[in-house]
């Protein structure tokens, strides 16, 4: 069992669940489910998979999962894990993997992951190698190096745990492994007791509420014009105000601009926003950080303006100008006029 | 109240970079230096709180601004001085080798940071929610860990909720995904990690670019020898995955080739 590879898989959240629709997975925890089968099995070890939460509920969460190529599916239930907490997934993780005993422990790097999983890797004395896009295999023996991205993409760094004896704790991005390969199987379920007491959780959550319902709805948009920091000033968006209507396009923003109440937040493509996918993205002055691009790469035509030749945006374009978009944007919506 | 707020100081969003020598970092030689941007929503929170604690009636709150790193990151504790922190502390790491921040992961700096705090015991701990250059997103809740703190990440306002279970409570709503938020409680002190767009930044004024020359801003030793527990192989450009067909020319021939595609490949106009 020892030195294999663990899954710590996510239920979609109490919001999603609460609107229904579809299956009880976070996406990005069968896609983590989908790293790590093939971590191990380029290891030749065992992979398992945990799920968190309240025993009754999580019962059939593990029932689905046994039907997966893995070794065993730990069910950790307690009844203080019936809601989320950083504590009590601490606690309740920190205590599986001193069961389990897992090398490598494979995390979606969700905003939940994010909360908790950073302070599971101190309790380990390990840092969580964190947003992992791929894992290459290196070395004789072989062992895997993980690829994150710095300075918002523009450069890739590979990373390698080194801690002897250590366990390797790692999260991967969303969109960056297939979920379709995640192997089927026949695997047993484990119950594991956690034992944790109330004076463990010393943060009180309430319900998750969602604002207004949204009245722009850009997933049905078929031209967008996306806006970003480069425009600068607020007074600068007149001039994509005048592409957008020109072209008949909705127009959108990346977070900085809604952050600074330039558009409102209902315009906001990307993680925190709407996930588009029209026959033209034209990003405008947009970098393109992986937030921006998992909420527009799935565009059928993406055109990036944009002066800095390095920026991400132009490694999902189909059509890039690396220039001025003062100049360039007035020119091409005087030519769309004719 | 004390509120200490842990800042990095990062590269320009635009700054071109090269990769070292041994493949293995950043060079650092001509890069312009800026306060990483969450930090700054963290840093605008703590100073509206002062303002809302001294609103309350609950007492003058003091803003400790924090960063490790090499002399340069002073420029950036002095910018938070000018916003209006009231003093600072630099934690002094080397320029390069040996216990440079290069040596060092996430846990090795959040363990320097927490050493630092230790020493203020503040009520509250604010920082980014991850940083615009290595973008771990760690930083924070380690720290919280190695403190013996409760913690919120991406927490987008926060408020007093009074009393209750022998001392001070905060009352937080945190981002969670898909458009959904949450209410948070949890006991003084503890550590917040701030998401963007809970505020507007504020710039700093003349005066206190002023004021802030005659603030303290005191040096500490980098005590926690580096123990990183992971290493950076190589550092590289991405390849492209997809072929990009770049348009040069002046401003209306791009326009002319753009409408030309837009018309006949794209098939939008």
């Amino acid at each position: 069992m020892s030195a294999g590879v663990l899954v710590v898989m996510e239920t979609k959240g109490a919001g999603e669940r609460r609107t229904g629709g579809g299956a009880a997975w976070h996406r990005v925890s069968t896609e983590a489910l989908a790293a790590g089968q093939t971590l191990a099995a380029e290891l030749g070890v065992a992979c398992s998979a945990a799920v968190l939460g309240e025993s009754a509920a999580i019962a059939p969460l593990a029932a689905e999962l046994a039907a997966h190529r893995l070794e065993t599916v730990w069910a950790v239930g307690d009844d203080l894990l019936a809601v989320y907490t950083a504590d009590g997934w601490t606690a309740a993780l920190e205590r599986l993997i001193a069961q389990a005993e897992p090398k490598f422990v494979v995390f979606p790097h969700t905003y939940q992951v994010r909360d908790y999983a950073p302070a599971l890797a101190t309790r380990l004395g390990e840092a969580l190698i964190g947003d992992v896009t791929a894992i290459q295999m290196a070395g004789e023996p072989r062992e895997p190096l993980f690829v994150r991205q710095w300075m918002q993409g523009k450069l890739n760094a590979v990373y390698r745990h080194r801690k002897p004896g250590g366990v390797c704790l790692l999260s991967v991005q969303a969109g960056s492994f297939r979920a379709d390969a995640v192997q089927a199987g026949q695997s047993q379920v484990r119950e594991f007791a956690p034992k944790l007491a109330a004076e463990m959780i010393r943060t009180a959550p309430s319900e998750p509420v969602r604002e207004a319902a949204q009245t722009v709805d850009l997933s049905a948009a078929e031209v967008i014009v996306g806006v970003g920091r480069g425009i600068g000033e607020q007074e600068n968006l007149k001039l994509v105000e005048d592409l957008a209507q020109a072209l008949g396009a909705e127009l959108a923003a990346s977070r900085p601009i809604c952050d600074a109440g330039w558009l409102p937040l209902e315009r906001q493509v990307g993680s925190s926003g709407q996930t588009v996918a029209p026959k033209l993205y034209l990003a405008v002055g947009i970098s393109g950080a992986i937030q921006h691009l998992v909420g527009m790469k799935g565009a059928k035509t993406v055109i990036a303006i944009n002066k800095d030749a390095d920026a991400p945006i132009f490694e999902v374009a189909d059509i890039g100008v690396v220039g001025d978009l003062f100049e360039v944007v007035p020119a091409l919506t005087r030519t769309i006029r004719g | 109240m004390k509120i200490v707020v842990a800042v990095k100081q990062v590269p320009e969003r635009e700054a071109a970079l090269r990769v070292t020598p041994d493949g293995r970092g950043i060079d650092e030689s001509d890069v312009e230096w800026t306060m990483n941007e969450p930090d700054a929503y963290a840093l605008e929170e703590a100073l509206q709180l002062k303002q809302r604690a001294a609103d309350a009636g609950l007492g003058e709150a003091e803003v400790v601004v924090l960063c490790a790193g090499p002399e340069r990151v002073q420029s950036t504790l002095r910018e938070a001085l000018a916003k209006g922190a009231d003093r600072a502390l630099h934690v002094v790491t080397p320029e390069s080798g040996e216990g440079s921040l290069a040596e060092r992961g996430s846990l090795d700096v959040a363990r320097l940071l927490a050493e630092a705090v230790k020493g203020e015991q503040p009520e509250l701990v604010l920082t980014g929610l991850q940083s615009d250059d290595l973008g771990a997103g760690q930083t924070g809740v380690v720290m919280a860990e190695l403190l013996g703190v409760p913690h919120a990440t991406l927490v987008l306002q926060v408020e007093f909720a009074g009393q209750g279970g022998g001392g001070r409570r905060i009352k937080v709503r945190r981002e969670l995904e898909d458009g959904w938020t949450q209410f948070v409680e949890m006991p003084l002190p503890a550590l917040l990690t701030i998401q963007s767009g809970g505020n507007r930044l504020r710039y700093a004024t003349l005066m206190g670019i002023k004021r802030a020359r005659q603030k303290e801003m005191r040096e500490l030793s980098a005590a926690a020898p580096a123990q990183r527990v992971d290493e950076v192989v190589r550092v590289s450009p991405p390849l492209r995955v997809k072929q990009t067909e770049m348009l040069t020319g002046a401003a209306e021939e791009i326009a002319a080739k753009l409408v030309e595609r837009l018309r006949f490949e794209v098939k939008v106009l």
